[in-house]
Formats: structure tokens, sequence, C-alpha cells
């Protein structure tokens, strides 16, 4: 069933559009959408390292951008810059860390173009388990921190009044930001893994009113991206994964038109 | 002193100590089941971080605070939506506890926003979204409520309701409430113990007897002070439109 390169990019990237809808509402409802950025600019980092070492891009990068993850947890604690300075700090150095430390590896050279957009045609079974189990495995404590973490982006306070410990279900999101980062960094590359993210869970906003139902719209959102824009990319021969973000940005376009509506409506 | 089962929250010299400054220092109180705490104060008295404290929000502070539940509903003094977040009433009274539905239409009956449960929450005005506020904190049924000003924005009449509102749900849920209000002439008559804040505690003690104390008269004047007597004694005023009260 594998053995067609077109079937193992469906999988993989249904997979993917699975665990980045729920995950993409809370990136937009905590505005994180440039934290994504940061760590999947800290990625780069952590494939350089997996190369060198020879060990799983995966579990290097997941390991590298949680460790950028925490370093700005720390230092929006420690310092008084604002949380945007950090993060524009922490993605540009270890963008420039990254490729440093391509530079100084003469010996291996690899495609940059396929680390900065992926290549979801290029996958192979490994990468499909990878990303079924590893997003299984978010979903799932996704699903267990749900409520404090719910609670604690719409106020803070009240949820850590209340008993919802908000700075460890914090940590722990940012964990699975970085997994998700981690186990789809070869599909769609570094610079549009936050697409993934975002756009989906931003047509989802534009046609919700409850939270949960923004989750299932960005599920369904994440979905039809991944199927419109692979067979478009199959059929008028174009780049996969900027033809998935381009779908969702078509999706996105439409789902306005349901706002304009709504809005009329209640003028 | 009562048994130590009845404490819910003991707070010994405790103080906050940010940015060179205390925000607010030596405040021992103590809240018990069934009784209302009230504190007063004039603006950046330490009111609001006193309550925190109480809550366990701020993690260095000197002195000592013990906590004794964990059924604990707070009703912050501004809180603000997000556009991004697209919700409702109904999910907002679920946010921290899984209620029946029909928990959740009780409380909000009780505070008289009922109609209110499919709205979208940042379509509420001010004064609804106070009842809102009160609604989820009574729907969860705690040990200790912390109310930081609720009648913020809600006009008149419901001023009064739902402060008849607080005293019902101290006897009904038998829990402790903390209230903290700036409308020094409607603390009420309810209040078991008021605590009059300026940095540090000022005076303390029955609502009649912080109102004829000398120190509470100084911070806020004679005047003012003797509408809180007169709020404890008489009935037979009107509430102006700026919450002044006038006599008959």
């Amino acid at each position: 069933m594998f053995d067609d390169f077109f079937i193992r990019a469906l999988f993989v990237g249904i997979g993917m559009a699975l665990v980045t809808g729920p995950l993409g509402c809370f990136v937009v409802w905590r505005r994180l959408s440039f934290f994504g950025d940061t760590l999947a600019h800290s990625a780069l980092l952590g494939i350089t390292i997996a190369y060198t070492m020879e060990i799983n891009i995966a579990l290097s990068v997941f390991i590298i951008s949680s460790i950028v993850a925490l370093i700005l947890l720390k230092l929006e604690k420690t310092t008084s810059l604002p949380t945007d300075a950090l993060l524009g700090l922490l993605a540009h150095s270890s963008l420039a860390v990254g490729l440093v430390v391509i530079g100084l590896i003469a010996t291996i050279r690899f495609d940059l173009m396929g680390l900065l957009f992926g290549d979801i045609l290029a996958v192979n079974v490994n990468d499909i388990i990878i990303v079924w189990f590893g997003g299984a495995l978010i979903l799932l404590v996704l699903k267990l921190i749900y409520k404090p973490l719910f609670a604690s982006t719409v106020n803070y306070e009240l949820a850590e009044a209340e008993g919802m410990k908000p700075e460890k279900v914090k940590a722990i999101f940012t964990l699975l930001l970085a997994a998700i980062i981690a186990i789809s960094i070869k599909m769609v590359g570094l610079l549009l893994i936050t697409g993934m993210l975002i756009l989906p869970a931003a047509i989802a906003r534009n046609i919700s009113s409850n939270p949960k139902g923004m989750v299932i719209y960005s599920v369904i959102a994440g979905l039809m991206s991944v199927l419109i824009g692979l067979f478009s990319s199959l059929e008028i021969n174009t780049p996969s994964g900027p033809s998935i973000i381009t779908a969702g940005l078509i999706l996105f376009v439409l789902s306005l038109i349901k706002i304009k509506r709504s809005s009329q409506l209640k003028s | 002193m009562e048994s130590s089962d009845n404490l819910l929250v003991k707070m010994e010299n405790a103080g906050v100590y940010v940015n060179n400054k205390w925000l607010v220092k030596d405040v021992s109180l103590e809240i018990e089941k069934g009784k209302i705490i009230t504190l007063i104060g004039p603006n950046g008295s330490g009111k609001t971080t006193t309550a925190k404290m109480a809550l366990g929000l701020y993690k260095n502070i000197s002195g000592k605070v013990e906590k004794f539940t964990k059924k604990i509903a707070y009703v912050p003094q501004k809180i603000s939506i997000d556009w991004t977040l697209p919700i409702r009433v109904f999910d907002f009274m679920n946010l921290t506890s899984d209620l029946q539905d029909m928990e959740i239409n009780e409380a909000l009956e009780i505070t008289g926003a009922k109609h209110l449960l499919n709205n979208d929450l940042k379509s509420l005005s001010g004064g609804e979204f106070q009842r809102v506020l009160m609604a989820r904190a009574v729907a969860k049924k705690p040990d200790l409520l912390v109310l930081d000003e609720p009648v913020q924005g809600v006009d008149f009449t419901g001023e009064i309701e739902l402060y008849e509102l607080i005293k019902k749900i101290s006897e009904t849920l038998k829990c402790g409430i903390l209230l903290i209000s700036h409308n020094l002439h409607v603390v009420m008559s309810k209040t078991d113990h008021v605590v009059c804040l300026n940095g540090h505690v000022c005076c303390s003690g029955t609502p009649i007897s912080v109102a004829n104390n000398k120190k509470y008269q100084e911070l806020f004047g004679e005047n003012v002070s003797k509408i809180l007597s007169i709020y404890e004694h008489k009935h037979d005023h009107k509430h102006g439109v700026d919450g002044s009260v006038e006599e008959n």
C-alpha cells in the first residue's frame, strides 16, 4: 500500500493535519505564532547536529527545539526584554548558529532548499510511523492538559487561583510544539511548518463560535489543505509543501466570506 | 477562637516586595467558613495584592500564608477576553470545572444572567460580564470565594441585588468570602469583619468599629466615614447616579 510515493505523502500529510489542527488553535489563542517560527528556525541547528552525529533527525530537532524553548521561558523570567524581542533574538541567532555549523562541516553537503521547504514526496515508511505514533502521543498529552491549558489561556490568574497549575501546562505545551516541529520538519520544512500550525486555526476561527468547534474546523481545514495541495501539486507539478500552504491560504480567503455574511446578518 | 476546622486561610504578617517597593506589608487575617471579610482602602492600598496573596498567586512573599482548602473560586477585578478566542458564556462557566447543565443554569439564574447562556463572551456588557463571573464562581460551590470588586459596572439596583446575593451565597454554601470593595458606603452591614488597608493594615474589626476608628477617619475623611455609619444604621436614603448617598 505504501509503495507509491504519493500515497506515502498523503498518509504523512493527513497525520500531520490531525495534529497541527488542535495544536494550532492554541498557538493562535496564546499568540504564539512567532514562537512556532522561532522553534522552527532553531530546528536547522538540530538537523545539522543530526547529520554530524548521525542520529535521528526528529529526535535531534526535538531536543534542540526544547532547549531553545526552555531558554526562552528562563529568559522571560530573568530579563526585562519583551517576549517578541527575545523570540527574535533566539530565532535569528539559532538560525545563524545552524548555518555556521553547516559551514564548518565541509564534509557534509545537504540540500538547503529541502530543509527550508521540506519534501513530503520523499518520505519513507519510517517517516509515516514517526508522524502517526508521535502525533498520537502529542494528541494524547494535549487531551490530558486541555482543560488547564485552555483555562490559563483565557485567564492565567483565574486558572492559577483555582488550582490549575498554568506554568506546568505551559511548559508541557511548549514541548508539544517542539515535538510537532520535530516530526514534521522533513515534510514541510522549517519555513512552512508554522503555516501548517496557523492557517488551519485561522480558517477555523473565521467560521466557529466556540472553542471545541474551532478545534474541529481546524482539523478539517488542515485535512482539506493537505488533500487539495497534494493533488494539485501532482496535477500541475508544483512543489508539494508550498502547494499545501497555498491551498490553506485559498481556504482562508474563502472563510472570510463567511465572516462578512455573519457580520451583515448582525447589522 | 473557633475550631480550626473552619479556618480556610491564615495570613501572618504577609507582604509583597517588588521592584524595591512594598505593594503591601504586614497583613494578618483569617478567613473562616461562613464568614465575610471585606477589604477596603484607597486605590493602590494593596487590596488586590492581599487577595492574590490569599489565593497563592505570588511566589515570593514575606510572612506566611496558609491555605486549608483547594475548592476556591475567584472573581478577578478585570478580565479581558482575547478576540482570537471564540468562547460562549456556556464554555466559560465550565472553565475550571465540569458542571452539569442544570448547575450552570441554576447559577446563571441566581445572578440574573440565564438569558446569556449562549452569548459570545466578548459581546457582553460590563455588568452582564460581572454577573457571569459571579455565576461561574457560585456554580463551583467553593469553600473559599474571593471577590475583587464584584459590582463593577453593575447598575445600582443590580449592585444591591448582588450584595444580597453574596450574603445568600455565604449562608447557603457556608463558604468563606473575601470581598474587595471600593464603594465604602456600601460596605455591607452583612460583613463580619472589615480590614482597612493602606499599604498595611490600617485598622480592622466589625464595620462599626472600623467606621469609628480614628485612623480610618483620617484616611478617608470624616464625611465619608460618616456615610459608612449612616449605611449601617439607617436605610432611608437613596443612591445618587454617581454613587453618592442622598439623605431623604
